[in-house]
């Protein structure tokens, strides 16, 4: 890509309700071009309306689509440089791999040596040579996917959207395509927007992850920024297992019913919370010097690389390398490190 | 595999034998060399060979012919814009209730009554022009009020069954839509379209009441010659004629069956 002008894309303000239900509340990003951008969140939340908005299949109430320096809030699906892996794909089931494939050139009008020549290109690139004459329901769901891929990347559309486009696959394939499709994005440099509600898959596969609840985006950031300093208790819950400690804010640290805690920062607030991360909790022999806790085991559980515990008082969770063995009923110290807290908004 | 009880069994071969025993009477007495009387007198094509050399049957089927070929055409046409026009223009849910009535109300309302309005609406157009006297052309009309419906109503079920997501895909890959409606839309309607033309075409075939109400005396069809002749007596010649009415329909129930099985 030599063009010197960005491809990225933005979105501004846009508000959508059907009916009384509001999908979306005053929501705003901004795509750069050849980021892999994804938006997490629960079922409902918007993030497929917000999706089907950038791909032009559903008209926003107000606000503005930009792409690549031009408005493109009033151009039908059919005029805009954006194509879809589809949560179904929906494949044409009439039409053979490679007709499904070409689609998007013939509805132009390409040449017929040049619809071969890239169509025959994506194919070998997603390994479905061998697949151009069959149909699709003779296809497996990872290769009716990749057929997906091939029929929306055939396009070199600006902008590649991906609607949960792994939620048919099992979990062992989902995780070899994840990586896959990370490689695939790197390798092309094209902008691709995925929509999620997985966060494991968010995290493996993102440059950047908008967190979206209600109709509203809620935190932007890296995989590392979202899931180690979530600014809300819903982030911190959605991304993961989180132990949460009420108390109130005095200065440099947390008064809970469990002791006094250092934080990095003073909160903000005079109440509130704080959130850890299971594997952020050092387990000790000896009472560490500050932000200890007593604590009981309640259950143990085996995971090969760790072991998850679980221990009174909390319940609290705690993630600690398999090497040494627990028993139920050991009783352990737990030091809560000041870095591994994180401040929660109200 | 399950066994039903034996009650069940004899009360299904009754409820069959009832349903089909004076349709195979019916083809039985078409083939029997007598020409009164309900005893077996031997094998004979006799009466499918005069048949055939009837001109009042012969035109009576061309007319049925006709009538049907024209009217399922145009109903299906019909039929498949506004099943199209219904399910994806985004009407409200109070125009789609409305629309879902108006659709039904042909299909379940009697055909007498159906017949009886079309006879005060032609006598109203006849006002306008001479071409709504009775005759073929409001017969033709007549068939394609309540045809539109059934064909309506299957190449919906079919619209429902393909969902959105092709259609929505197609204009994401930059269809028009003429491109949309041909290489896509169409193609995966065709079964539901051919179901539903030979669903037309057999009730067409097979109507009576419409006909009998909208013709003139050009335009005699089968069942309408059939009912002429019964009251003159049954002669075998009408047993041949309808074993080969309910042969046709039988054959054209079989295709649509393999049509939709698709």
């Amino acid at each position: 890509m030599s063009s010197k002008i960005d491809k990225g894309l933005s979105v501004k303000d846009i508000d959508k309700s059907f009916g009384e239900v509001k999908a979306l509340v005053n929501v705003s990003l901004d795509v750069h071009e050849g980021e892999f951008f994804t938006l997490l969140g629960p079922s409902g939340c918007g993030k497929t309306t917000l999706l089907r908005i950038i791909a032009g299949l559903e008209l926003r109430d107000t606000g503005r689509v930009i792409l690549g320096g031009q408005d493109i809030t009033d151009l039908p699906a059919t005029k805009r440089q954006v194509n879809t892996v589809f949560q179904s794909y929906a494949l044409f089931p009439h039409l053979n791999i490679f007709e499904n494939v070409a689609f998007g050139l013939r509805s132009r009008k390409f040449p017929q040596n040049e619809v071969e020549g890239r169509v025959n290109r994506r194919m070998e690139m997603l390994e479905l040579q061998e697949m151009a004459d069959r149909y699709p329901h003779q296809l497996s769901g990872g290769q009716q996917q990749r057929v997906a891929l091939a029929r929306a990347l055939v396009n070199e559309p600006d902008v590649l959207l991906l609607d949960e486009p792994m939620s048919a696959l099992d979990a062992k394939l989902r995780a070899q395509v994840q990586v896959e499709l990370r490689r695939l994005q790197r390798k092309l440099g094209q902008t691709f927007i995925l929509v999620t509600h997985d966060q494991a898959e968010a995290l493996v596969v993102s440059d950047r992850i908008a967190v979206m609840d209600q109709g509203k985006i809620i935190q932007f950031g890296t995989p590392k920024e979202v899931y180690e300093q979530p600014k809300t208790l819903f982030v911190a819950e959605f991304l993961g297992a989180a132990n949460l400690l009420h108390g109130r804010g005095l200065d440099g640290g947390i008064q809970t019913e469990l002791g006094f805690f250092h934080l990095k920062q003073t909160p903000k607030w005079d109440n509130g919370t704080v959130a850890i991360r299971p594997e952020r909790i050092r387990i000790t022999d000896n009472p560490p010097e500050k932000n200890a806790v007593k604590a009981k085991v309640r259950e143990a559980i085996y995971r090969g690389t760790n072991i998850d515990l679980w221990l009174e008082p909390g319940p609290m969770r705690v993630r600690t390398p398999a090497h040494r063995n627990y028993e139920l009923g050991d009783e352990v110290w737990l030091e809560l490190p000041p870095e591994g807290l994180v401040i929660l908004d109200e | 595999m399950r066994r039903s009880h034996p009650l069940i069994t004899v009360l299904a071969m009754l409820t069959v034998g009832f349903l089909y025993l004076p349709l195979v009477a019916v083809a039985v007495f078409s083939v029997n060399a007598t020409r009164y009387g309900l005893v077996w007198r031997g094998f004979t094509l006799d009466w499918y060979i005069k048949l055939f050399h009837n001109e009042f049957i012969l035109e009576a089927a061309w007319n049925t012919l006709a009538l049907a070929v024209v009217s399922t055409l145009v109903a299906t046409i019909l039929g498949t814009v506004l099943a199209i026009g219904m399910d994806r223009f985004p009407w409200g849910r109070k125009a789609n209730t409305f629309l879902d009535l108006v659709l039904h109300i042909p299909v379940v309302i009697p055909d007498i009554i159906l017949a009886a309005a079309l006879v005060v609406a032609f006598g109203l157009l006849r006002l306008i022009s001479t071409v709504f006297e009775p005759g073929l052309f409001n017969m033709i009309i007549g068939h394609i009020t309540f045809q539109i419906s059934f064909v309506a109503l299957v190449v919906r079920s079919r619209l429902v069954s393909i969902g959105r997501d092709v259609e929505e895909a197609a204009r994401d890959l930059f269809a028009s839509t003429p491109y949309l409606l041909r290489r896509v839309t169409i193609p995966l309607l065709l079964p539901g379209i051919v179901a539903g033309a030979m669903l037309a075409f057999t009730l067409s075939l097979d109507d009576f009441v419409i006909s009998f109400f909208t013709a003139g005396p050009e335009s005699v069809t089968l069942p309408l010659f059939i009912f002429a002749a019964v009251r003159r007596g049954v002669t075998p010649q009408i047993h041949a004629l309808s074993t080969l009415v309910v042969l046709i329909t039988v054959i054209l129930i079989v295709g649509m069956e393999r049509v939709t099985r698709k």
